[in-house]
């Protein structure tokens, strides 16, 4: 009996140890709404997958489910790195449904839907760091000032969890951009301009990821 | 713990809650104090702070309980935490990390931040 439950026992532990070298990394991509989270999973899932992982939108809160878009396998200089990338909704403190109310294409219901969604997408969000990324990468607007609350715990709760950490600086493509605004925001960490809608600077970008997540 | 007491008279009130009472609490009961006080339109403000697990937590709560017409969710502000003054390798392993930073927590509907650096935070509060 003892024999045969250790024989089962040390099966299951080879068995689980085997599952766990395959297993993909998970690389969540956070920031707060509208820094272009989406556009980024996009571009990366288009690039090296031909799909997309969901619909990009100017609209706030666009994205309120995490959506993981699996196996995108990136070449960089002759080898591959194989990782599963989660798109994450825009983390926030605040959710208020007035201000879906500010688009048109929106009356009370579904603003007050949209908003509950979104209240719902940001706990989701906060979940998946705690419990279920290997790595994050985090998207910032280089148009907007990066010293906000949300930022600086966001950071704080990523480090202390010890996740490797690129900090993407997006939309340099736009005039008022600034990438070294976001350096001086987070020195600790190496960040990288890219546009994720204009493809600006993406072989850095890859050439990043595979440093940081192969 | 210095309080300053609420009023029924459209005050604000203001509870600045110290580290002492804070450090035997668990986390949820943390994010409870915290929560509760907001949620009555009151300022919190924490003399230690919140580790970053608690503010992870504090921000997962907040969303479940944000209410269309009743309740926006959080404003919070601390200090920035001093690049130089990382915990070491050592007081990490044996969980010392420093969390200690002034916090302050109110309604989103009532607290704005109007400015914020190293070393000061300055807020203005609305009435309910």
């Amino acid at each position: 009996m003892g024999l045969i439950s250790g024989l089962k026992s040390s099966l299951q532990q080879v068995r689980e140890s085997l599952f766990t070298e395959e297993e993909q990394k998970r690389i969540g991509i956070y920031g707060p709404p509208n820094a272009g989270k989406t556009t980024l999973a996009n571009r990366i899932a288009r690039d090296w997958t031909g799909d997309a992982v969901g619909p990009e939108s100017h609209v706030p809160h666009e994205t309120r489910r995490a959506r993981r878009k699996e196996n995108v396998e990136i070449e960089r200089n002759g080898s591959s790195v194989n990782i599963d990338i989660v798109d994450t909704p825009g983390v926030t403190t605040k959710v208020d449904y007035e201000e879906f109310l500010d688009y048109e294409e929106f009356d009370q219901d579904e603003a007050v839907r949209r908003s509950r969604e979104a209240t719902e997408g940001v706990a989701e969000a906060m979940h998946w760091l705690r419990e279920d990324v290997d790595g994050v990468i985090y998207v910032l607007d280089s148009t907007t000032d990066p010293f906000t609350q949300v930022n600086t715990m966001l950071i704080g709760i990523i480090e202390s969890r010890d996740l490797p950490v690129l900090i993407f600086a997006n939309k340099i493509d736009l005039d008022d951009a600034s990438i070294k605004r976001i350096e001086d925001a987070f020195p600790q960490h190496e960040t990288v301009p890219l546009s994720a809608l204009e493809g600006e600077n993406m072989d850095e970008v890859y050439d990043k990821i595979a440093e940081y997540f192969g | 713990m210095p309080e300053a007491k609420a009023s029924d008279n459209g005050g604000v009130q203001i509870d600045l809650i110290s580290g002492q009472r804070m450090e035997n609490l668990a986390s949820m009961e943390k994010i409870r104090v915290i929560l509760d006080g907001v949620r009555d339109g009151n300022i919190v403000i924490l003399e230690e702070g919140l580790s970053p697990d608690e503010e992870s937590k504090l921000i997962e709560v907040t969303m479940t309980e944000i209410s269309p017409d009743e309740f926006n969710g959080i404003e919070i502000e601390t200090y920035p935490r001093s690049q130089t003054n990382d915990a070491s390798i050592l007081d990490r392993i044996m969980g010392k990390e420093e969390t200690a930073k002034l916090t302050v927590i109110g309604p989103a509907n009532q607290i704005e931040t109007l400015h914020k650096d190293e070393t000061l935070i300055s807020a203005l509060v609305s009435r309910k």
